[in-house]
């Protein structure tokens, strides 16, 4: 057709602006893109957290331990379900790079975590060996952890060589599941511990509580802390949400901030588009009164514009969007292995980037089309630019 | 011979910050078939004004002008511009061709309004390049053209869709002696051997030479 022709070439006319234009949008669309999916990522992490799970952990830090004597405390409160005890146990495997989180927990934390998907046979194996672990699928695939093969840890929050042998490899229930967790014997730990540093045997780092109600969470929270007041070791109990919010460490102050950020991206993507397709229209004051002289109609000189502005839109936003891609993983790299534990460009951030090109697109043309339609042919011969 | 153009006591005001300002002044006035026209006087007396009238593009404030039978101040505004694709050729006195389009495509550019097929375009748009001396020059843009040669185009433009009138601003005001001589006798050629009528607005009494009538118009009246 001889309209996209002309809208080509119109869009061409002015090569260095048109790049520079589309060059803007390509930019913003990445970051875009790239901030969304931070967003996103934070958002199902804490989606991912169960509402009737409590954390309790030492007042003063998660770093200090609670004693195993806390267990049977808490589980006597009314309304709890499940204690699990949990030590952060980090360690190196092969190389200070590889990060995934490596946790000793008593064996119940299946039933705590039921997202977290271990078969019955590889559990009661699991159960019956001492140095066992089992591991997520994601660690199993990208370090080929098969079960029977053997994985050493090099201490260092506890320190030695540590040996443990793969029992069992859990999947994740859902897409937000964790699935990079290695996970092993509390008690295999503990036994350790008291024979090389009694000092530190029989405690823990944190508890996870599983509870009847959700809706009681505030007050079996107070109820818990309320036990330990004045004790050595007092607690701070909260719902695991508001615990992966302060661990996860991006505070939400910065993750509105950026979901604020990603949207006025698009504002100035829209500014700087705007102002192109303004410029261009006013240039072509005199051309757009020769095209109605000639008997060219409204739909006509809006088709022109509203395709030149798409056009370049979609280019932009076209370029961004595959750009996105290997930004976003390129990003993924530049973080240390495993920070997040799941990174992908979900689809409706890709909708959104479509939906706020497209928007970008139209909305840039409106002023033009309107300046253009609302100009008399007379007065658009007499405009001197 | 009948009239094609019959102006009946036209008169126009623009309003500037709802002052008003006259241009034209009950004006009336005849044009026949195949006339070739000159519309004469000094800078401001209404004369592009007029002529936007009766070329459609511009509303009158009181009177009427019946193109062709038409009364043209009656039509809305995408019936007008319908009416002007198929009954009037303009030139300017800035030839105000699209400069991203060959002469080809300039040319070609009201008969995309046309049901004409591609094949059909072409053979027209030739033909008039042919008629206008630029059959060499087809593919050439604007910018790649002297201003004779661009004002050629812009009157191959103005004529491909055959229309009833040519009308033309100050076709040579841009031009130099050489080029404005071509251009004034292509626009004979077309009065005398198409048949064209004609209207053509100029300074140049030079110019006006080549016309049947001539007329003149002062602050807003015909004299
Ligand atoms: N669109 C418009 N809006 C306001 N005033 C206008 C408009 N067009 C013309 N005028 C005014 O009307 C008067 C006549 O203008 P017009 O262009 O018809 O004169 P002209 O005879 O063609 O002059 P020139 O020889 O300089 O081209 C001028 O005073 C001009 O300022
Ligand atoms: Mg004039």
């Amino acid at each position: 057709m001889k309209v996209f022709k002309l809208i080509f070439k119109n869009a061409l006319r002015h090569k260095l602006r048109t790049s520079l234009t589309i060059l803007g949008i390509t930019i913003a669309i990445i970051a875009f893109g790239l901030l969304r999916t931070v967003v996103t990522i934070w958002y199902s992490t804490v989606d991912a957290t169960m509402a009737n799970r409590l954390i309790t952990r030492q007042s003063v830090s998660f770093i200090f331990p609670l004693p195993f004597a806390y267990k049977d405390k808490i589980q006597s409160v009314p309304g709890v379900a499940n204690v699990c005890g949990a030590v952060w146990f980090q360690g190196v495997y092969k190389d200070k790079s590889n990060f995934f989180a490596r946790i000793a927990a008593d064996d119940n934390i299946f039933e705590v975590y039921p997202e977290f998907l271990l078969s019955k046979e590889e559990f009661n194996v699991y159960k019956k060996q001492r140095n066992a672990c089992v591991v997520g699928a994601s660690i199993a695939k990208q370090y080929n952890f098969k079960i029977g093969d053997q994985i050493v840890l090099e201490g260092d929050i506890f320190p030695g060589r540590w040996e443990f042998e793969v029992r069992g490899i859990y999947q994740p229930k859902n897409k937000n599941t964790d699935a990079t967790q290695m996970i092993f014997h509390l008690d295999y730990l503990n036994e350790r511990m008291k024979a090389e540093t009694p000092a530190r045997a029989n405690q823990v780092f944190w508890y996870m509580v599983q509870i009847d109600n959700p809706n009681r969470s505030a007050q079996i929270s107070n109820q818990i802390d309320a036990m330990f007041k004045n004790s050595t070791a007092e607690t701070k109990t909260e719902t695991e949400k508001a615990f992966t919010q302060g661990f996860i460490s991006a505070s939400g102050a910065i993750i509105t901030a950026m979901n604020w950020m990603s949207f006025m991206i698009i504002g100035i993507i829209l500014l700087v588009v705007a102002n192109t397709m303004i410029m261009s229209a006013r240039e072509r004051t005199r051309e757009y009164a020769v095209f109605k002289t000639l008997g060219f109609s409204a739909l006509h000189l809006t088709g022109l514009i509203l395709g030149e502005s798409m056009l370049i839109a979609c280019l932009g936003g076209g370029i961004g969007l595959a750009l996105t891609f290997p930004v976003v993983s390129g990003f993924e790299q530049a973080m240390p292995k495993g920070f997040f534990p799941f990174f992908f460009i979900e689809p409706i951030t890709i909708a959104l980037a479509v939906i706020a090109t497209l928007l970008v697109g139209l909305l840039a043309a409106i002023f033009p089309i309107q300046r253009a339609l609302g100009t008399k042919i007379v007065d658009g011969f007499r405009f001197v630019g | 011979m009948s009239a094609i153009i019959q102006v009946k006591n036209l008169s126009k005001s623009y309003w500037r910050n709802s002052l008003e300002i006259p241009v034209l002044h009950d004006i009336t006035l005849d044009v026949q078939e195949g006339e070739f026209l000159a519309l004469m006087g000094p800078s401001g007396s209404g004369k592009t004004t007029l002529l936007n009238l009766i070329a459609g593009i511009d509303r009158p404030t009181n009177g009427e002008v019946t193109v062709a039978g038409t009364d043209i101040a009656k039509l809305g505004e995408s019936a007008l511009a319908k009416w002007r694709s198929s009954n009037v050729g303009f030139v300017f006195q800035f030839y105000n061709l699209i400069p991203v389009l060959t002469a080809f495509e300039n040319v070609e550019l009201p008969l995309l309004l046309t049901k004409l097929s591609k094949s059909e375009r072409r053979k027209h748009v030739e033909a008039t390049l042919n008629i206008v001396g630029l059959g060499d020059r087809m593919a050439h843009y604007p910018k790649q053209l002297s201003g004779g040669q661009e004002q050629r185009v812009a009157i191959a433009r103005a004529i491909v869709t055959d229309p009833v009138i040519l009308v033309a601003d100050e076709p040579t005001g841009d031009l130099d002696r050489k080029s404005a001589e071509e251009i004034l006798t292509l626009i004979d050629r077309l009065n005398k051997e198409f048949k064209k009528t004609v209207i053509v607005v100029t300074h140049d009494p030079h110019a006006a030479e080549k016309a049947s009538r001539k007329l003149h118009l002062d602050k807003g009246d015909l004299v």
